[in-house]
């Protein structure tokens, strides 16, 4: 059933990591991410590995969710091994197979572009398990706010996003429900050419569609009600507050990152 | 042999993870061809989860469904012809509707069973009329329909598969009190016109009341299983599983209460006239 999909993928908690500014979590995966990709020796692989453990630790996620996460993903990383193991040029042969080479470099970058898509992904997983979608959509808007003085429409942008997330569970659930009606008479979603299986879906979109239209219209009508005008002079109830554990965190993620480039110096 | 069979048949909901529920608990249930049941239960006692078993939408996580003495979930081509012989009306069905005309949305049931053109065209017209929707409504867009014709259009469109047992999941939430009564005088009619079997999930004890045996489900077992008559004695346990006394049935206690010797067994509201004009008759005012 389409119910047992779990989006958002945010693991409610009251850990540090969770309690730490929405927009502190995101320039630091932002930092994080960029961190990754200056890594240039091993020992920085490592020293990511930690933090990423540490913080995983920290949040009390079970590394079995982070792991889950990544099943998706075996397809790309197979991919990037095989193409990195098999097409990387080098002299240093270690194993040669009529047409098939394997050099030492090409090992080498393997293993690294491995644990790089890796890392990249299980890091910004942490973001979505500790940071709630709509902390992430007000963080992102505060964030951009200096984009506004550009007429850049930052907060009609977010309150898209937020709407987008609270409609994805309600239009599964409603898919659901349209599609076990139509099931019940007789619809036949699994067999048949592609052109066929194309056609039985229309039963199911076009009560969708129609619903969501009706959604919408009901939800304009509703914010209207409520004298809904934008984002001018809009006050929250829920402030964001930077408080010290972000600060600690800002020097944290700075200290990564010249961990990073020292073990890049020394060769380590 | 009973038409349905249920053995022994649990479901739970996203077994495994910490949303775990069990919607369904070890439920026994046997219903024979023929009458109406009325199935009534608070929300969540698994209602509509126990009708998704009946058409093979969900398999079971323990347990049987025996369709004719036949295990419905056996093959591919058992599953089919469930969903053909058993049609269930889910919930507000009028958000299912798709088709350009009313005819091809009451035909879509029809087409999918494969039928010759003139039967399909037969079953549409016979089903529209059962339900009360004249010609000239089969070839407007069910979309300009008003609330109560899209209702029917959407229960025309299962009753056009000619089930032997039908499934309406509060068939009559949401309309008026005339349109109610019109709307269930109608698929009565439908029953006793092709013999076939309903099975009623409603939440109006005034519906229940006119069934002909009733189902009382409770935290995903079957409570209580009997006639209305039985049932509706049994006030407190009903009150005590969130359900409430038809009114005639209530007021028939409350009147006891107060020392007006009524027979037992009331629940409608011609019973509770005629047992009070009798005691009218004997002598003098009851109280």
């Amino acid at each position: 059933m389409l119910k047992d999909i779990t989006l958002g993928q945010y693991f409610p908690g009251d850990t540090v990591v969770h309690r730490l500014d929405p927009r502190t979590k995101l320039l630091l995966t932002v930092v994080y991410i960029a961190a990754l990709f200056m890594v240039g020796s091993w020992g920085g692989y490592a020293l990511v590995f930690a933090a990423l453990a540490a913080v995983t630790a920290l949040a009390k996620i079970r590394p079995k969710a982070l792991l889950k996460g990544l099943k998706p993903l075996v397809f790309i990383i197979v991919l990037t091994a095989i193409l990195n193991l098999f097409f990387t040029a080098g002299d240093d042969v270690l194993f040669r197979w009529k047409f098939i080479k394997i050099t030492y470099t090409g090992l080498d970058r393997a293993v690294a572009m491995v644990l790089r898509v890796l890392l990249l992904v299980s890091g910004t997983f942490l973001l979505t398990y500790t940071t709630s979608p709509l902390a992430i959509t007000d963080g992102l808007e505060r964030l951009m706010s200096p984009l506004n003085r550009l007429h850049v429409p930052v907060y009609e942008l977010s309150l898209m996003m937020c709407i987008a997330l609270r409609f994805i569970p309600t239009l599964i659930e409603e898919t659901d429900r349209i599609m076990s009606a139509q099931k019940a008479r007789g619809a036949d979603l699994e067999t048949g050419t592609l052109p066929e299986r194309a056609r039985a879906l229309l039963p199911l979109l076009i009560p969708l569609f129609i619903s969501s239209f009706r959604r919408a219209d009901e939800l304009a009508l509703a914010m209207e009600c409520r004298c809904y005008n934008g984002g001018q002079g809009r006050t929250r109830m829920k402030q964001l507050h930077m408080a010290g554990r972000d600060a600690i965190a800002f020097v944290l993620g700075a200290a990564l990152v010249a961990g990073i480039l020292i073990l890049r110096r020394l060769g380590i | 042999m009973p038409l349905i069979e249920l053995r022994g048949l649990t479901h739970v909901y996203s077994q495994g993870t910490p949303f775990e529920k069990t919607a369904i608990d070890r439920l026994d249930l046997t219903v024979e061809a023929g009458g109406v049941v009325g199935l009534i239960g608070h929300t969540g006692s698994g209602k509509s989860t126990l009708i998704s078993h009946l058409n093979a939408l969900l398999k079971p996580t323990e347990g049987t469904v025996l369709l004719d003495g036949e295990d419905v979930f056996a093959s591919k081509a058992s599953i089919r012809a469930a969903r053909f012989r058993v049609g269930v009306v889910f919930q507000y069905p009028e958000y299912q509707l798709f088709e350009e005309t009313v005819y091809a949305d009451i035909a879509y049931g029809p087409k999918n069973l494969k039928l010759e053109k003139d039967e399909i065209d037969r079953r549409v017209r016979q089903a529209a009329a059962f339900v009360g929707l004249d010609d000239a409504v089969l070839d407007r867009s069910p979309l300009e329909l008003s609330g109560g014709q899209k209702r029917r259009t959407a229960i025309a469109g299962v009753l056009a598969m000619e089930p032997e047992l039908l499934v309406l999941d509060e068939p009559t939430a949401g309309l008026d009190p005339a349109g109610r009564e019109d709307l269930l005088e109608k698929l009565f009619a439908w029953r006793r016109a092709r013999q076939a079997t309903v099975l009623l999930v409603t939440h109006d004890m005034s519906i229940a009341a006119r069934c002909d045996r009733l189902l009382v489900m409770s935290q995903g077992r079957i409570l209580m299983d009997g006639a209305p008559a039985d049932i509706f004695a049994r006030g407190d346990e009903l009150t005590a599983v969130g359900l409430d006394l038809p009114a005639p049935a209530h007021i028939a206690a409350l009147l006891r209460q107060r020392g007006v010797a009524l027979p037992p067994g009331i629940y409608t509201a011609a019973q509770l006239t005629d047992a009070i004009l009798a005691l009218w008759r004997k002598g003098g005012a009851p109280c």
